[in-house]
């Protein structure tokens, strides 16, 4: 009976309000949209991480114009170094036939590239590519090199600009969440202002205190949690249209955000928005209705 | 309950063969009309004193910060079951004497008990539950102009979690004693002034409270009206119901001849047991 009576109230006052639950819901769901893809790419960047943790290699590139007994003298230096898991020669003609097989869709870029122009190098994967820096302090300078590369480098510029696009949404979703949270509590003025007649009576006649704040709290909530499920949505909608869709070439250089990544992000999404709705509104209320 | 259940069945039997119900309740209150000009034969002061349910001990609030009335070490002791008039000109405190026992303010000093509660030292939490045990009447009615007669005395119950089958039971049953008997589906609009208060009474009352706080409740009404509004707070006075009134009515305080307690700049300046307005 009195769960009837509160839910009927909570939607009497958001349906009341109409305009500001509206642009309520709207700003949660923009702010937990933006928590949400900031969480998915604190994710990415851990699966990148792992997907090319075991492909990372560092290259030595040999000058063109090295003598087979220097090479071998690197080969040797090479097998014997402890920090080598495994290493792979790539001469001059091997080098080509990669550059042809990877850029095999444009080729007016292979024919205007001499077969003559890649350098051999060796392929070294590391134990542990973290030790790849002294590593190549070994190699680097010495006769017959031409440079060493470590793919990590060239990774973590990848890194660099997804930390920064995280960034980017965590700061929108702070924004967002902080406007978002000032309609909260807006809301809640508002509902309370409309209902001062009942909430006096109920003071009055001794209502419990969670009875006289339940429907505001709730009204809160509902639109914590409907916002959350818009967010939800739009996250959806992205990984389709936008990672899957439109930009499909460009998002293939990273590993795919699984479907679960975003699955799992509904619960958090909607536990996020109700808690923290439900704590402003309580807080509203607390300055609003005096017991 | 007992009692009451007694004194409200004749209305019903009545309402049942007239429908006019006003015309009965006017019939049933009649047997009343000599006994509101004659105060119960309780005299104070006598052997068997009854249990006291207010007791105000040195009681002093101020408003440092705004010209709110405050009050200056009041000591007030009422009685179960008395009828007590609180006179005084505006702004004298008493609405803060109200606003105190409610616990919507606690005093700066001194001790109030209410029944067996210790009003000054009450957790906020238990709030709700002492208010249960005070009805409330104020000048300008409070009640849900959407909601029904009914509905108004029903939510009184709702809110404090009384299952719905207690107030199908309770509310005709009250409403029937404050004499609104068959009007129980009107709106607050379509009663006139006296009803509207009628209904007012009944939601105080619906829980039996042991305490009965009424703020100018005649304030709105015309005299006619007032004397029997006051006829229906007499009648649950003489339920054991103790009730404390505010107001400006002389005509009413010299014709009911009950304890009058006068205040004036937050002090008591007289307690008189069956006293006139002066």
């Amino acid at each position: 009976m009195r769960a009837k009576y509160v839910m009927s109230e909570v939607f009497l006052g958001l349906w009341r309000n109409i305009s500001m639950t509206v642009a309520m819901i709207i700003t949660m769901a923009v702010s937990l949209t933006m928590l949400g893809a900031g969480l998915l790419l604190y994710g990415q960047v851990d699966r990148i991480e792992e997907f090319y943790q075991t492909n990372l290699e560092v290259v030595i590139y040999l000058k063109k114009d090295i003598d087979q007994a220097t090479t071998d003298q690197i080969e040797t230096e090479i097998k014997d170094n402890d920090l080598v898991a495994e290493y792979d020669y790539e001469s001059k003609e091997e080098a080509y036939k990669r550059f042809e097989e990877t850029f095999e869709d444009t080729p007016d870029l292979v024919k205007s590239v001499d077969a003559e122009a890649l350098p051999p190098a060796f392929r070294v994967k590391m134990v542990d590519i973290a030790d790849a820096k002294e590593f190549i302090s070994q190699f680097e300078g010495r006769e017959g090199v031409f440079q060493v590369t470590n793919q990590r480098e060239i990774l973590q510029q990848v890194f660099d600009i997804l930390g920064g696009a995280q960034r980017l949404t965590l700061i929108v979703a702070l924004v967002q969440g902080v406007a978002a949270l000032m309609l909260v509590a807006n809301t809640i003025q508002v509902a309370a202002y409309s209902r001062r007649r009942e909430v006096a009576i109920m003071k009055l006649v001794g209502a419990p205190n969670w009875f006289v704040q339940a429907p505001f709290v709730l009204e809160a909530v509902f639109a914590g949690v409907i916002g959350s499920v818009f967010a939800f949505g739009t996250l959806i909608a992205a990984k389709y249209l936008v990672i899957d869709g439109q930009f499909e070439d460009l998002f293939k250089l990273m590993p795919p955000i699984p479907m679960q990544a975003i699955l799992i992000l509904l619960p958090i999404l909607v536990g996020v928005s109700a808690v923290i709705s439900a704590i402003t509104a309580w807080i509203t209320l607390r300055f609003n209705i005096k017991v | 309950m007992g009692r009451l259940t007694m004194r409200a069945s004749p209305v019903r039997l009545k309402s049942r063969r007239n429908p006019r119900t006003a015309v009965t309740y006017e019939a049933e209150t009649a047997k009343y009309a000599t006994l509101v000009l004659e105060p119960p034969d309780r005299p104070r002061g006598s052997a068997v004193r009854l249990r006291l349910v207010i007791q105000l001990e040195g009681v002093t609030k101020h408003y440092p910060r705004s010209n709110r009335p405050s009050v200056e070490d009041v000591n007030v002791f009422i009685d179960k079951g008395e009828f007590v008039f609180f006179i005084g000109p505006t702004g004298a405190g008493k609405s803060t004497m109200i606003k105190l026992l409610l616990r919507e303010e606690v005093p700066d000093k001194g001790k109030i008990t209410v029944g067996d509660t210790d009003v000054t030292r009450l957790r906020r939490w238990k709030v709700p539950a002492y208010r249960r045990s005070i009805g409330c009447v104020f000048q300008d009615f409070r009640l849900l102009p959407n909601r029904t007669a009914a509905e108004n005395v029903a939510f009184a119950l709702e809110v404090i979690g009384k299952p719905r089958s207690v107030a199908r039971r309770v509310v005709p049953e009250v409403l029937e004693l404050v004499g609104l008997g068959g009007k129980e589906h009107r709106y607050p609009h379509e009663l006139s002034g006296g009803e509207q208060q009628r209904v007012a009474v009944a939601r105080a009352f619906v829980n039996r409270p042991l305490l009965l706080l009424a703020d100018e409740p005649t304030g709105n009404l015309d005299p006619d009206t007032s004397i029997e509004i006051m006829r229906l707070l007499d009648r649950i006075s003489r339920t054991g119901t103790t009730i404390l009134m505010v107001t400006h009515d002389s005509n009413i305080v010299n014709q009911m001849r009950r304890r009058v307690i006068e205040i004036e700049n937050g002090q008591i300046v007289r307690d008189q047991a069956r006293g006139v307005y002066g």
